[in-house]
């Protein structure tokens, strides 16, 4: 049986699993619409949330960023793992007890506010349609390598999958299909880092052989030395040590951790449980597994890293494994032959004295067109030949991207055919679900706190789900198109912006909300407008006018200043407030019986039939 | 007693929240990102792992785990405690 119809019988079973189950589940009021009728088990809301958690970037590139800088990428392990720690502790809990379906929603009551509602409905909606971008065009690309269709369709075909069960499952839906997605990935992740790990360390769990000795060939040394070797000697980093300063480092974790945990659809996952109670058990299950997936990424990273580097570096180009040909193909690795030995050599920056190691000038490889004449595509020793112009200030010839680690590691550690066809099915069901999720979220924003809450408050709840149908119709068809001409150095940039936003607005103003009982709407607004515009403002400066690295403040790079944004917000919140009245007496009590964690169970919201 | 409840559950719960974060903050920023340079040079190594950085890749992701089971355990027991108990 070949590898393609391996891979369309495991997609396609995936498939009908998942679409079963949402028919099984199809929403039939507005309450399990948005909340799944607040009925799901912590067990099962806990995987579900990680599957959400999880998107298509996470699981394709992080190993593959791990691999590159080693170290430095711990920030976004603990990142975003710790920011689930904040989320948990003091956020979900209070927000589940305050009953509400959404963020905007309890940010417009306690501030006693439409403006405090407005923007917070503005950030929704881009920190989620930022995201969704990205998911839809990963989608897309796993479609077209699969089924050999072009990019666009791929897009079409993932949108119109989603559309399906989170336009019409809701959040019922979309919840029971996660939890299958969630074992799909936490398979298609593990089981090939444990076959590499038995073949370079001979220990089962990879987690222990990222400790242990690596003994696939003589001589057995520990394997982060023997990777501290190899990165030395082709003139990298030490794997273990990090180059970036100490403070932007800290700033960069801080920032993705309050970013993490001000994620509005990461945050309305937990109104789908019972009560407080079952918030925080599902909380311990959520982390217990993205932690399945978060501790073998740094694995893989290593392992594949060493293989990748044994298998090609120093090796002729008609001797490299048959994989290599087959990645260049589809543009994630490239070869450049700078001193025509016919050999593929990696080099880092310490090899050349510019200090650079990129192979060609740009960030990604340009290819010549299709029907370019042969010399202009295929080279001497048969390789693909790039447009892009070679960099010839260093002797680096070899160019992989970030996903190249999880998606080649099979290849390059020669598992059989069907771990290929999990991964391909595993990669899918993370892009699906956090795209789902997203959907979820993005529409409701649309629908209720947009519509119901400021434009049109007599709106009935009949025609609130049928705006929030629509909404999340508009919604994908917006995400497919960028999905479809994606805006490329744009989409990258736009990360920085969606946590340094979480950051610097949802964080800080869901917490002095939660925390601080006097806290007024004059001081909440002012607050988060100050770190919003802060934030904006640097990142736009630095990543769209070209302001240079001398200017930045304290060496902090436009990824960890959403920290710093984060501070201006409480400080100006509570300077503001100083000055002001303290909020009414109604909102008080509010904030008094969030603390109180009995009683979420009572529906809050109307329910009723659709 | 009855009105003194809200106030001693609340006051109780930020201090276990309190004394879980900076668990959390020691672990991560403290461990993996502040202190790494020296706990690399003068900690045990965790197998072949420098202590720090083993901390940052690995030993922080196990922590916040652990941290979330103990908070969940302790912070119901906390409710169940002052009387907010829902379970049947």
């Amino acid at each position: 049986m070949s590898q393609d119809t391996l891979n369309f019988i495991f997609i396609g079973l995936s498939f009908a699993l998942y679409i079963v189950i949402a028919v099984r589940s199809k929403a039939g009021s507005t309450k399990e619409y948005y909340t799944a009728g607040g009925g799901v088990s912590p067990l099962a809301n806990g995987m579900a949330t990680a599957a959400d958690w999880m998107s298509a970037a996470t699981f394709i590139s992080m190993a593959g960023t791990v691999a590159i800088s080693g170290y430095d990428a711990s920030r976004f392990l603990m990142g975003w793992t710790g920011g689930f720690v904040l989320l948990t502790v003091l956020m979900v809990p209070y927000l589940r007890k305050f009953g509400k379906a959404t963020v905007p929603d309890f940010i417009g009551d306690r501030y006693y506010s439409k403006l405090a509602r407005g923007v917070a409905v503005v950030c929704a909606i881009f920190i989620c349609m930022t995201y969704i971008m990205g998911q839809m065009r990963g989608v897309g690309v796993v479609f077209s390598q699969l089924f050999g269709i072009s990019i666009p369709f791929g897009v079409m075909i993932g949108a119109a999958i989603v559309f399906a069960y989170a336009g019409v499952g809701g959040m019922k839906g979309i919840t029971y299909t996660q939890v299958a997605q969630y074992c799909v990935m936490a398979f298609a992740y593990t089981i090939p880092a444990v076959y590499i790990a038995m073949a370079m360390t001979g220990h089962v769990f990879p987690q222990f052989g990222l400790i242990g000795d690596y003994t696939a060939s003589e001589p057995i040394v520990p394997f982060l030395q023997k990777l501290n070797n190899i990165n030395l000697e082709l003139g990298f980093q030490e794997y273990t040590s990090g180059k970036m300063s100490t403070i932007n480092m800290f700033c960069i974790t801080a920032a993705l951790m309050c970013g993490t945990a001000g994620l509005p659809h990461v945050i309305v996952r937990f109104f789908t449980v019972k009560n407080v109670r079952s918030v925080r058990r599902s909380a311990a299950w959520t982390l217990s597994f993205i932690a399945v997936i978060y501790l073998t990424a740094p694995t893989i990273g290593a392992f594949s890293r060493v293989n990748l580097i044994e298998k090609l570096h120093d090796t002729s180009y008609t001797e490299a494994p048959s994989w290599f040909t087959e990645f260049e193909a589809t543009g994630q690795m490239a070869w450049v032959d700078k001193n025509g030995d016919g050999r593929i050599q990696y080099y880092g920056p310490a090899k050349s004295d510019a200090g650079t190691f990129s192979v060609f000038q740009g960030k990604s490889p340009v290819y010549p067109a299709y029907d370019a004449p042969e010399y202009q595509r295929i080279g001497t020793q048969g390789e693909r030949l790039l447009a892009s112009k070679s960099d010839d200030s260093n002797p680096n010839e070899l160019w992989f991207g970030n996903d190249i680690m999880v998606m080649a590691n099979p290849h390059m550690a020669g598992l059989p055919m069907w771990v290929i066809a999990l991964l391909m099915a595993g990669c899918i069901a993370a892009a699906l679900s956090t795209a789902a999720g997203l959907l979820l979220v993005l529409s409701t924003s649309i629908s209720h706190d947009l519509m119901k809450k400021i434009i049109k408050p007599d709106l009935s709840d009949r025609e609130e789900v049928n705006y929030a149908r629509a909404a999340s119709f508009v919604a994908l068809g917006v995400a497919a198109y960028f999905g479809i001409n994606p805006p490329s150095a744009f989409i990258a940039k736009t990360v920085a912006f969606a946590f340094g936003l979480a950051a610097s607005s949802f964080f800080p103003t869901l917490l002095i909300g939660i925390f601080s009982t006097k806290m007024n709407k004059q001081g909440a607004i002012s607050g988060m407008l100050a770190g919003i515009s802060f934030t904006i403002g640097y990142i736009v400066y630095f990543q769209f006018l070209g302001g240079h690295d001398d200017h930045l403040l304290f060496g902090i790079t436009p990824e960890g200043i959403g920290f710093v944004g984060m501070l201006i917000n409480f400080a100006v919140a509570f300077t503001v407030k100083a000055f002001t009245a303290d909020a009414p007496d109604y909102v008080q009590e509010m904030v008094a019986e969030i603390h109180i964690p009995s009683g979420a169970g009572e529906a809050k919201k109307q329910d009723f039939e659709i | 007693m009855e009105e003194n409840h809200p106030r001693a559950h609340r006051r109780a719960c930020l201090k276990l929240t309190l004394y879980l974060l900076a668990v959390w903050f020691t672990i991560s920023f403290g461990a993996g990102i502040l202190l790494r340079d020296w706990l690399d040079a003068n900690f045990p190594s965790i197998g072949s792992a420098p202590f720090g950085f083993w901390m940052a890749q690995q030993g922080s992701i196990i922590g916040f785990v652990l941290i979330l089971i103990i908070y969940a355990c302790l912070m119901n027991r906390l409710d169940h405690e002052h009387g907010y108990s829902e379970e049947r």
